[in-house]
């Protein structure tokens, strides 16, 4: 087998082990909906501006994410399956069969969560469709990319559920301050060109961290 | 190392006294005499002890992030020791550069913290810091320590150049060299708005507070190295 098919076998892998369990997806749903709950209790019915709608937006997306991501490494510890997933594909194969299992969650949890937006707040209203779904595609590959790496990490150590977002934040931060930035472009109706910048950050970002991770990836991984 | 230890001393001690208490203009008229940069005036004379606290820092995490892949080359426990020391005391120069440049702040820009560019790398570092000994010290096994925080830091450091160079440029801020900064872009040594005996002096603090971090790190590496032992004697090895 070549080593796409190797990745795209540990891709599928993970997704029918996740639609067979419902593992994360169903914690995300519930959390999604909890923090959108809380969010509106807050508000009373207040109008929030669109700098506040999409900061909370990505708040709602990092804690989202910080609650799920972290799955795809700690349940193949949890389940003792990592040394079988050791054995049978190599290091670079199970990075990017991760990675590409945590972009498409990532991706289906921001596309979630901007449905539940659309009806939960009557402000959220896209008026740059372009520049929000580059930003939506983009974000998810950056955050999954830190994700993963860290979720990789956090298996390996004993405390899992606090030391996720707190390793997280640091690593995240530079993505969060720039698609924050280009959503509110997005929601304020700027023209595409407005928001290159942000973008070009955000692909270097993707792909120092990809590359960063593939390279670091072979010592976490084997004990 | 008693030689480090001396020139620190010595050089940290003279940039004190200059820093606060010399005239630095070229030909002085009066005693404190302060050669002036617009907007900063009495106030950069923190500059001697600021920018060097902050300089370190970022010294200290590539000196942990370049001793960490070390490890990970090498799988030698002496360059988690090294890592781990210097990591410790770019914690403790991070706190003293947030803490001069929070007052600072106070006094120039009218509060402690003002969400500028540079200041919320400050804090971000803080927070990879703190990060990076609690993974530390929620992992047992001595090598799985070493590898994980050496593969942690370096990912992190990864996300450092984001801050020092492309944020502070993208975003306005109240730092020299910020967007929409009229004198121009970088800091201000850069751009010749130190006089030229202020700029020594800079420069001597720097150099000071570097050998002061060398000399810290070598007295933290002894005791890192002395407690290994230590714990490896009441193992019965």
């Amino acid at each position: 087998m070549s080593a796409v098919t190797k990745t795209m076998a540990v891709v599928v892998k993970d997704v029918k082990s996740e639609i067979r369990t419902r593992y994360a997806l169903n914690a995300l749903v519930m959390f999604v909906v909890t923090a959108v709950a809380v969010i509106l209790f807050a508000l009373r019915g207040d109008t929030p501006s669109t700098v506040v709608l999409a900061g909370m937006f990505w708040v709602v997306v990092f804690f989202t994410g910080m609650s799920g991501l972290s799955r795809t490494f700690v349940s193949e510890e949890e389940r003792g399956t990592s040394l079988t997933l050791q054995l049978v594909a190599s290091p670079g194969v199970v990075y990017f069969g991760k990675l590409l299992f945590n972009v498409a969650l990532t991706l289906t949890l921001i596309l979630g969560v901007t449905g539940v937006y659309l009806v939960a707040f009557p402000g959220f209203v896209i008026q740059t469709p372009s520049i929000f779904f580059i930003t939506l595609f983009l974000g998810s590959l950056g955050l999954a990319s830190a994700a993963t790496i860290i979720a990789a990490i956090v298996a390996k150590a004993g405390s899992r559920g606090t030391l996720y977002p707190v390793l997280s934040f640091p690593v995240v931060v530079v993505l969060l301050m720039t698609v924050m930035n280009a959503t509110v472009k997005a929601l304020d109706g700027d023209p595409l060109s407005s928001a290159t910048v942000d973008f070009l950050v955000l692909i270097s970002y993707v792909m120092v961290m990809t590359a960063g991770s593939y390279l670091l990836f072979d010592f976490v991984w084997k004990d | 190392m008693w030689a480090v230890k001396y020139a620190s001393v010595v050089l940290i001690t003279l940039v004190t006294i200059a820093g606060i208490a010399l005239p630095l203009s070229p030909s002085p008229q009066s005693w404190l005499e302060f050669p002036v940069i617009p907007g900063l005036e009495e106030k950069a004379r923190n500059i001697f002890f600021h920018v060097p606290t902050a300089w370190t820092t970022v010294l200290a995490f590539l000196v942990s992030m370049y001793f960490g892949y070390r490890y990970l080359k090498t799988r030698d426990l002496e360059y988690d020791l090294k890592s781990v020391s210097s990591a410790g005391l770019g914690f403790l120069f991070c706190i003293l550069a947030t803490v001069s440049g929070a007052v600072w702040a106070k006094f120039n820009w009218g509060s402690f913290w003002n969400w500028d560019p540079r200041q919320t790398s400050i804090l971000i570092l803080l927070l990879i810091y703190g990060a990076y000994f609690a993974l530390r010290s929620a992992l047992e096994v001595a090598e799985k320590r070493a590898a994980l925080s050496a593969v942690y830091a370096i990912v992190a450091g990864l996300t450092v150049p984001f801050f020092i160079f492309v944020m502070p440029r993208m975003m306005s801020g109240l730092h020299p060299g910020a967007q929409g900064d009229s004198s121009g872009s970088g800091p201000l040594f850069e751009s010749g708005m130190m006089a030229a005996n202020m700029r020594v002096l800079f420069y001597t603090s720097l150099l000071g507070f570097n050998l002061l971090y060398v000399w810290l790190l070598n007295l933290r590496l002894r005791i890192a190295r002395i407690d290994a032992g230590l714990l490896d004697y009441t193992k019965g090895e």
